[in-house]
Parts: structure tokens; C-alpha cells; sequence
């Protein structure tokens, strides 16, 4: 049952918010072999519950009241560790609640456990996993249900796994450069990023402070308008890129017509890269809106390609300097044996963070260098501008944007075998919509080969409602969300 | 703000100043005003000095995961007052930049600061050395947060962090390297604490570190082109800054005439020694990344902000002055003198006021008062004697009723608390001025027939013979007697 069904079957008291807790909580458990998990607490959860389920017979029951979700471990959370995937977080409580995770709870939402993700959001496979995920004592990847010897994407991998499976009925994400739209569409879940400055980034482990953005991930697009409506407004006092946007309540924009919707489709995003299965999949789904009353105009996107380099100056960039923090002195992990200040930070750092954390780091430590600033970082900037200003020509010509959300289905475990620059490359369709800031999302379209292939639909700004009535549209007219792999 | 290297500015048609041993001083500064405001530049923990250790460090100013920084209005608020204050440009759009390096008491890794683009540019200081009038010029003042304090006193092989004025709102203000003396530095140093305070955006409490100045100090020849500056950080007293510029002039001097070249180097003054010491020296310099800080947008201050923090402006001390100057007749120095601080003019302004000539309270207030507060360590609020009582005094004087030595032995009756009011007072001690012409018309014929010698040297034309006849006359007045009336009748006696 997804959120929305849940929502109303918890409502109408078919079903109350313990038996509902209780029941993911024993998903969780009988798959935890699958590694999305990395903090669970039966009591904490169940003791939400009951208070939901007060709530409820009380009468005063708020709209996702009673419904377990569960948080990308990149949200800081009172009542559970927090680690954003990283040694360097071991052991790590926060004193308060990020945003999202307060206004979901004040939704009526029970909290549901920590997922996994990639170290720091740093992926697009959730092999860069540093803590152990529950029920092993060592790091493991996360596991795709379609395929257990596969990836789940990343680096929300543990969010689209967790929904997938059936393990949660929705889950929080972030999105930095497609981490919730390529594991969504890996996983054949629904998953959407808004613009950028919907959602509060307080208390989210900083990756990308000028990407990062909070979404949900769920069965259609139906739950996430619900969880969206609850996630996104604004939040002046902590998050000063937060917009001056009210919230708006998704669910009541899904019953829009699609007649005469102008469905934008670049043709960077149909290259000689993508997989066949996947430009079928796409193909089939556009050939699905032309019979709901949409138009495909043929656009472009010139610098789509350019997006990879950009977004992994700026990102880097950034990241090089919001990491700066782990660095032994006021929490988190402290190296045990070292000679002085220096080599505190040095050893603290090189014991704490991951591979793909440090290099990074380096590559954002070297673009902002003395002499390299103006050839990286702030040529990166002036791009990421001309990549925005693209997006706004293509919307004069159309209301929204379609194409894969990414160039291939999920691969295998191991098979890019430590290579960056192949994952890096695999993120190319989503990451022009994140330098953009634009809402983007990736509606489940069919399979290739057994595996999921995702719809990527992209907005212009604040456009949230448009993109989630044409995902609701094509999810009423086919089954593909609804589908769930062998053995869930 | 080093890395700025408005020290090699063009100094062409800049004076050059008194030279030591042949060489020309060149003197920049760079310091750091601590904002007036409750709560922090970016987060919303208390800025209250002396607080117990990390009480006063929330979880933004701990920079714990997931925190962002939000802008206080209040501080930039301050930053226009500056700006405006000392007729600057306020800029509409600044940019916070993100300043990286390690330290334990940098809790982010990175400084919040303006680099590119600061909220306040140009503009300038205007003060008095002596008599003669100076300009500074700005460079910049940008708006930026304070570290925490690494403790290594109180933990034997460790070191404590306390985190407390972490995040607490600085303004830097940079000149361009303008002063040309040790005197004129420490001018600058005074007028520019003296505006701040005036504007109420910083407390200037220099022991606390509210007002901290760093100066960039050079030699050259007269002529050649700027000499390496060593920075001498965190001048936090007017008497340190006077010493430690003296002994850099001196050791610089000294290096150059040794034949050493001068190492571009920051250095710390030990006020024990009386020595400044280097603490690095360029080849350490930091490469800091400074990059925009993407949790801020741009800074954006809008024209109707602007003016309305200008209504709400006091008038500043040089307009103040020269109000002075023009209503009151006051000379440059002394009206520089009464604006000293709010507090400082408001007295002057309530002895006006209570009908005091203006000239004579300024000269009481910028003498004998000035004296008397300073011997006793007292500001003008805890003066003895209130400015109404100064206007009777003056007035009592004005109209002959007392001489001004009568007036000083009247003042230290109030001062000390020996009298309350002023007429009461001349009355107790018998001060009041013979004013009877007959009675002083005699005492003068007696002075005249029994000093022959000195009439005699008068008018064989010694003016000093004059001024013993009219001591004589005091003295014979028992100090009664008005000077003036004095002087016109031994003139008139004397044809």
C-alpha cells in the first residue's frame, strides 16, 4: 500500500498506525539483506505510532498521520545516530531535527529509520558506504530488488530500495545531481526534486550547498505530491536559500487535463549513449502522452554534456569546504594516535572519510586554488549560468521537459570496479536540471531487460504541481509504478 | 584581509610626513570594530562578553551538521551606519565568501567574510594631529564573524576551545596606507574609535577586544618606492599602538641601515618587552579558497534602507564641531575637544543650555574638568559638578562677580562636594569682587604711593612693571578686586 492508501486506509481506521508500523518494521527486518537500512528503532517507531493512532481516535489526525516513513541518513534526526554514510559521523547524535524530518513528523508522519546512502551523498551507485547497514557489522552496498546482484543508484540508493521493496510506503531523499531521480528510476519508484529553495536544507548533511535539495521517494506520483506538500515552505530563520514560496498542497493539482501539454524533448538527451531498452522505454512513454493530449516539440539542450565537467567543479567546490568541519575537533571521530594539531586533522581525515570523499575534496580544493580559481571554479559558474539560460529558451517552446533519466538501466555491482569517471558519466541527464535549480523527476516507464527504466520530467521553476498532475496522468493510464519485483 | 595588497597603492601626491633618520613612515590600517548587536552575525546565541566557557555557542556557532548561517539584520544595519557615518558608498549588492583554513577555533573550517565585493567602500576619516587637519582614506569595510579563543593555559598538554564569541559580528575597516607618522596612526586610531562609539555600533571596549587594530608599517626614502610592510595584529590599547610603531619604525630603520632587507611578515607586540616579534612570515601564507558562500545569497540592501538608517543617524562629531565653531565661536581645537564623545558634548551643549557663555564652559570643560576627570580616572557622566552648575559658575564669572581665581576655589567647593549651589558657595567663602569703585580706587592710590620704582619703570616703558602694580592691587584686595577694573583704573591712574 503506498502513501496515499495508507493515509486513508489509517484514517478511516481500516488499519491503525501500530499494525502499520509493526508490519514495515518486519519488512525491514526479513530484508535486511539487502542493506537499505542503517538505524532502526522498534520503540521509538512504535511509540510514534501509538501517539498517531491517539491522534486518529481523537479526531485531530494530520494528513500522513500514521505513516512510517523513512529518512535518507543525510537528515539529521534527534532520536536516532546519523552518519551520512560516513566513519568520520560514527557514533554521531544531532541535538535537533532537520526541516524536513520536523515537518513531516508535524504531518503526522512516524519516523521509520535511517536509510542508506552513499558517503556524504557523494555517488550514483550507494557503493560508497562506509557504516555498517543493520543487521551486518561491516559496510555493505545497498542491493537493487529488481536484481540483488546490481546497483540501486545513488546516492538515495537506500530510499528507492526501501520503497521498492515495500519496505517503506514512502522515503526521504536529496538530490544534489540526480540522487533521487537515477535511483528511482533504477529502482522503479517515483521520486521528485523540486526547485531548488522549496525545501529547507537545514539539517542536512551539507554536500553541495548551492544543489542540495530534500525530496521524497514513493509509489507514485500521487504519495509523493502528499509528502511533498508536507516537506516543502519556507524557512527564513534557518535556511537563507530557502524560498519565500508558501506551501502548496500537490494533492489537489493532480486531476489536470494534459490537453495541449507541450512536452519539450531534447535531443542531447536521446544520444548514441543511451541504452536501446532505455530510448524505448522513453519512446513508449512519450507515444503514451501524445494519447493523453500532450504535443512533443522537438528542443534543445546544448550544453547538456558540459553539465558533467560543471557540475563536478562546483560540486567539489563546494563540498571541499562544507566537509572542512570533520576535522576531529568538536564531534564525530578523532583519529586515536597522532603527533600534533597538523597530523590530528590529517590522520582524523584520512581515517574518516572514503575514497570518493577524499578525491572530492582534492578536486574542490584545487579548482578554488590560488591561480586555478578563475580557469575552474568561476568559469564552471559562468557555464552553469548559460546552462540555466538554455533551460528558460526550451521553455518558451514547451511546458515541460521528458528523457531518461539516465543513459542505461541499473548496472552491476563492482562493474564500473572503482572508476570514477563511469559513474560520474551515468548522472549526465540529471544534472543539467539540478545546476538549473529546476524541479525535476523520474516516473517509472517500463523495463529493459527486466530491469526499470525511469521518465525523467523536468519543470521549469516551481513547477512542482505541473510535473507531478503529468506523472499522476501517465501513472492512471499505465501500470509500470505498479509493478514489483519477484520476491517482494 | 592582508591578502588585499592595497599597500602598493600609488601614493603620488600624498604629503610626505616627518621623516626619522632620513626615512619617510608609511602606515595603513586594518581593524576590526566588534558590532553592537544582541545576537550573532549568523545565528542567534547571545554576544555578551564574559560569559562561562561555550555557554554562549549554539548550534550554528558550533557548525554542527546541517546548520546554515542566517544574516543579522542589526549587523548590517551597523555596516550602513559606518558607511554612511564616514561617506562611503554602500554597496547594493555585496557578496559573503567563504575564507578556508584549519584552525580549533574556526569551527566550520572557513570564515564567513566579504572578499570581492564588501558592503561598505570608500570613503574617509578626517581628524587633527596638533593643529593641522589629516584625511584617511578608506579602502573598505566589509562585514564578517569572529573565531572562538583556543585556551593553552589552563590544560597541561591540551589545549580548550571556548566557542562563545565564535560567530560574534565584526566590521573590518581597511585604509589605504595614508599615515605618515606613529602620531597620525594612532590619530586615525582614536578618531575612527571615537565614530564608532559615536554611531553606537560598536561598545570600542579595547581590553575586550571590541576594537582591535592591526598596522601595516613601512620605511622608505623619500622618493623611492614603498618599502615590505610587517603587519603588527591586534593592537588593543592606544598606548600599546604608539609603542609598537615606534619600536617597528625603529627596528625597520635599523635592519635597513644593518643592510637586511625587510621580510614581509606579520608580527605580535609584546608590551613587556616593548618589542614586536614575528609571528610568520609570507612564505606561510595560507592559500584561504576564498569562494562565494553559497548558503547566502548576495547581500542586498535597497536605497529606502539606506535612507532610512540616515534619519535615524546623530549628528556625527565633525558636523557637531563645526556647528560649534560656527554658533559659538569656538576655535577648530577646542571644538574638537568638546566632541570628543556624545556624553562629552551633551555637557558642554547642557551648559549652554542652562545659559552658559559658551566660550568660557568650553574652556572650563576642556580644562579644568578635563584635568580633574582625567586625574581621577572618571568619565563626563561622573563628573562632581553637573553642566548646570558649570553655566552658574560662568555666568558668576561673565558678570563680574567673581575673578576666575575666586571661580577655581568655588569649583573645587562643588567639585569635592563642599558646596552644592555656586552663590551660596562665593557667599560662605567671601569670594564676590569688590565691586564698590570707591573702596578699590583706594586701595589702588595706596598701591601707587608706596610703588614708585614700578611706576617709574612703567613709563620708562616696562609692561612687566604694570602687571606687578595690578598683583599688587590683588593682593591688597585679598584677590577681590575685578582684573579689569584693576587695569582700567591703574590706566587711567597712570595716564
Amino acid at each position: 500500500m503506498g502513501v496515499a492508501g495508507l493515509a486513508a486506509a489509517l484514517r478511516e481506521r481500516k488499519i491503525s498506525a501500530v499494525e502499520a508500523a509493526a508490519h514495515h518494521l518486519a519488512r525491514i527486518r526479513s530484508h535486511q539483506a539487502l542493506g537499505a537500512f542503517v538505524a532502526l528503532d522498534d520503540e521509538l517507531t512504535l511509540a510514534q505510532a501509538r501517539a498517531a493512532d491517539a491522534r486518529i481516535a481523537a479526531g485531530s489526525a494530520a494528513p500522513l498521520e500514521g505513516v512510517p516513513i523513512a529518512h535518507k541518513d543525510i537528515f539529521v534526526t534527534a532520536d536516532l545516530p546519523t552518519t551520512a554514510g560516513s566513519r568520520i559521523l560514527a557514533g554521531y547524535r544531532s541535538p535537533f531535527d532537520a526541516t524536513v524530518v520536523r515537518k513531516l513528523a508535524e504531518a503526522g508522519a512516524v519516523t521509520l529509520g535511517k536509510l542508506s546512502c552513499d558517503e556524504f551523498a557523494m555517488g550514483s551507485a550507494n557503493e560508497n558506504v562506509a557504516v555498517p547497514a543493520l543487521g551486518f557489522d561491516h559496510p555493505v552496498p545497498v542491493r537493487n530488488p529488481w536484481d540483488s546482484e546490481r546497483i540501486p543508484g545513488g546516492s538515495s540508493g537506500g530510499s528507492a530500495v526501501a520503497v521498492a521493496a515495500g519496505l517503506a510506503p514512502g522515503a526521504t531523499g536529496t538530490d544534489t545531481g540526480g540522487s533521487i531521480r537515477q535511483p528511482a528510476s533504477f529502482c522503479g519508484v517515483t521520486g521528485i526534486k523540486p526547485t531548488y529553495g522549496r525545501a529547507s536544507r537545514y539539517g542536512m548533511v551539507a554536500f553541495a550547498s548551492s544543489l542540495d535539495q530534500a525530496g521524497p521517494m514513493a509509489r507514485s506520483a500521487e504519495d509523493c505530491a502528499l509528502l511533498l506538500s508536507a516537506m516543502c515552505g519556507p524557512d527564513p530563520e534557518r535556511d537563507s536559500t530557502s524560498l519565500a514560496r508558501p506551501a502548496e498542497d500537490f494533492s489537489r493539482q493532480l486531476a489536470g487535463s494534459l490537453d495541449g501539454l507541450r512536452i519539450g524533448v531534447p535531443k542531447e538527451f536521446f544520444g548514441a549513449g543511451v541504452a536501446p531498452g532505455v530510448r524505448a522505454a522513453v519512446e513508449g512513454a512519450l507515444a503514451e502522452y501524445e494519447k493523453l493530449g500532450a504535443r512533443r516539440v522537438e528542443i534543445t539542450l546544448p550544453r547538456t554534456e558540459l553539465s558533467i565537467p560543471v557540475y563536478y567543479i562546483i560540486a567539489a567546490a563546494e563540498a571541499s569546504s562544507n566537509l572542512s568541519r570533520f576535522d576531529g575537533v568538536k564531534f564525530g571521530h578523532r583519529a586515536k594516535h597522532y603527533r600534533d594539531l597538523a597530523d590530528m586533522y590529517a590522520q582524523t581525515r584520512e581515517e574518516g572519510f572514503g575514497d570518493e570523499v577524499k578525491r572530492r575534496i582534492m578536486i574542490g580544493t584545487y579548482v578554488l586554488s590560488h591561480g586555478y580559481y578563475d580557469a575552474y571554479y568561476l568559469q564552471a559558474q559562468k557555464v552553469r549560468r548559460m546552462i540555466a539560460d538554455d533551460f528558460q529558451q526550451a521553455f518558451a517552446q514547451c511546458d515541460l521537459i521528458a528523457g531518461p533519466a539516465a543513459p542505461s538501466v541499473a548496472w552491476k555491482l563492482g562493474e564500473h570496479g572503482g572508476d570514477p569517471v563511469a559513474d560520474y558519466l551515468a548522472d549526465i541527464f540529471t544534472l543539467p536540471a539540478s545546476l538549473a535549480g529546476l524541479p525535476g523527476m523520474s516516473v517509472p516507464a517500463g523495463f529493459d531487460a527486466g530491469l526499470p527504466v525511469g521518465l525523467q520530467l523536468i519543470g521549469n521553476y516551481f513547477a512542482e504541481a505541473k510535473l507531478l498532475n503529468a506523472a499522476h496522468a501517465f501513472q492512471q493510464a499505465t501500470d509500470w509504478h505498479r509493478r514489483w519485483p519477484a520476491g517482494f | 584581509m592582508s591578502e588585499i595588497n592595497t599597500f602598493e597603492a600609488a601614493q603620488s601626491g600624498r604629503p610626505t610626513g616627518p621623516l626619522v633618520r632620513g626615512y619617510e613612515v608609511i602606515i595603513g590600517f586594518e581593524t576590526h570594530a566588534q558590532l553592537s548587536t544582541v545576537s550573532k552575525i549568523f545565528s542567534r546565541a547571545s554576544t555578551a562578553f564574559g560569559a562561562e566557557p561555550n555557554t554562549q555557542a549554539c548550534a550554528v556557532d558550533l557548525a554542527l551538521p546541517g546548520t546554515l548561517p542566517v544574516m543579522n539584520k542589526g549587523a548590517v544595519e551597523r555596516a550602513i551606519r559606518l558607511g554612511l557615518a564616514l561617506g562611503s558608498t554602500i554597496a547594493p549588492r555585496s557578496v559573503f565568501a567563504r575564507k578556508n583554513y584549519f584552525y580549533p577555533d574556526l569551527p566550520k573550517g572557513y570564515q564567513i567574510s566579504q572578499f570581492e565585493i564588501p558592503v561598505v567602500q570608500g570613503g574617509s576619516v578626517s581628524f587633527f594631529v596638533g593643529d593641522e587637519p589629516k584625511t584617511v582614506r578608506l579602502v573598505r569595510a566589509h562585514l564578517e564573524e569572529d573565531a572562538g579563543k583556543s585556551l593553552h593555559e589552563d590544560f597541561v598538554g591540551q589545549s580548550g576551545i571556548d566557542l562563545n564569541r565564535a560567530g560574534t559580528p565584526l566590521l573590518e575597516i581597511v585604509t589605504e596606507p595614508d599615515m605618515r607618522s606613529t602620531a597620525e596612526a594612532v590619530a586615525y586610531a582614536r578618531e575612527l574609535h571615537k565614530i564608532v562609539t559615536w554611531i553606537g555600533i560598536c561598545d570600542g571596549n579595547m581590553q575586550e577586544g571590541s576594537f582591535r587594530c592591526d598596522a601595516n608599517v613601512s620605511v622608505r626614502r623619500p622618493g623611492d618606492k614603498l618599502g615590505t610592510r610587517r603587519e603588527i595584529k591586534n593592537l588593543n590599547s592606544f598606548k600599546f599602538m604608539q609603542q609598537a610603531i615606534d619600536y617597528e619604525i625603529r627596528w625597520q630603520i635599523e635592519e635597513i641601515e644593518d643592510g637586511r632587507a625587510i621580510q614581509q611578515a606579520t608580527v605580535l607586540f609584546d608590551p613587556d618587552s616593548g618589542e614586536t616579534r614575528a609571528m610568520r612570515t609570507k612564505e606561510d601564507a595560507a592559500d584561504y579558497r576564498y569562494f562565494p558562500d553559497p548558503d547566502l545569497p548576495p547581500l542586498a540592501i535597497a536605497a529606502e534602507w539606506i535612507e532610512r538608517v540616515r534619519a535615524e543617524m546623530p549628528e556625527l562629531p565633525r558636523a557637531m564641531a563645526e556647528r560649534y565653531v560656527r554658533e559659538h565661536g569656538l576655535s577648530d581645537y577646542d571644538a574638537a575637544q568638546l566632541t570628543q564623545s556624545p556624553a562629552l558634548a551633551a555637557y558642554f551643549q547642557g551648559a549652554v543650555a542652562a545659559g552658559a557663555n559658551a566660550k568660557l564652559a568650553s574652556n572650563w570643560i576642556t580644562g579644568e574638568i578635563a584635568r580633574r576627570l582625567n586625574q581621577q580616572d572618571l568619565a563626563i557622566t561622573e563628573a562632581p559638578v553637573t553642566a548646570s552648575q558649570l553655566a552658574r559658575l560662568v555666568a558668576r564669572i561673565g558678570d563680574g562677580t567673581i575673578s576666575n581665581n575666586a571661580a577655581r576655589q568655588v569649583f573645587d567647593a562643588l567639585w569635592t562636594g563642599e558646596g552644592q549651589d555656586v552663590d551660596a558657595v562665593i557667599e560662605a567663602k567671601g569670594l564676590k569682587q569688590m565691586s564698590d569703585s570707591g573702596a578699590l580706587e583706594k586701595i589702588v592710590d595706596g598701591v601707587l604711593a608706596t610703588n614708585q620704582r614700578n611706576i617709574d619703570e612703567y613709563r620708562a616703558g616696562k609692561e612687566k612693571a604694570f602687571n606687578a602694580l595690578v598683583g599688587q592691587v590683588m593682593k591688597a584686595s585679598q584677590g577681590k578686586a575685578n582684573p579689569a577694573q584693576v587695569n582700567a583704573l591703574l590706566k587711567a591712574k597712570l595716564g
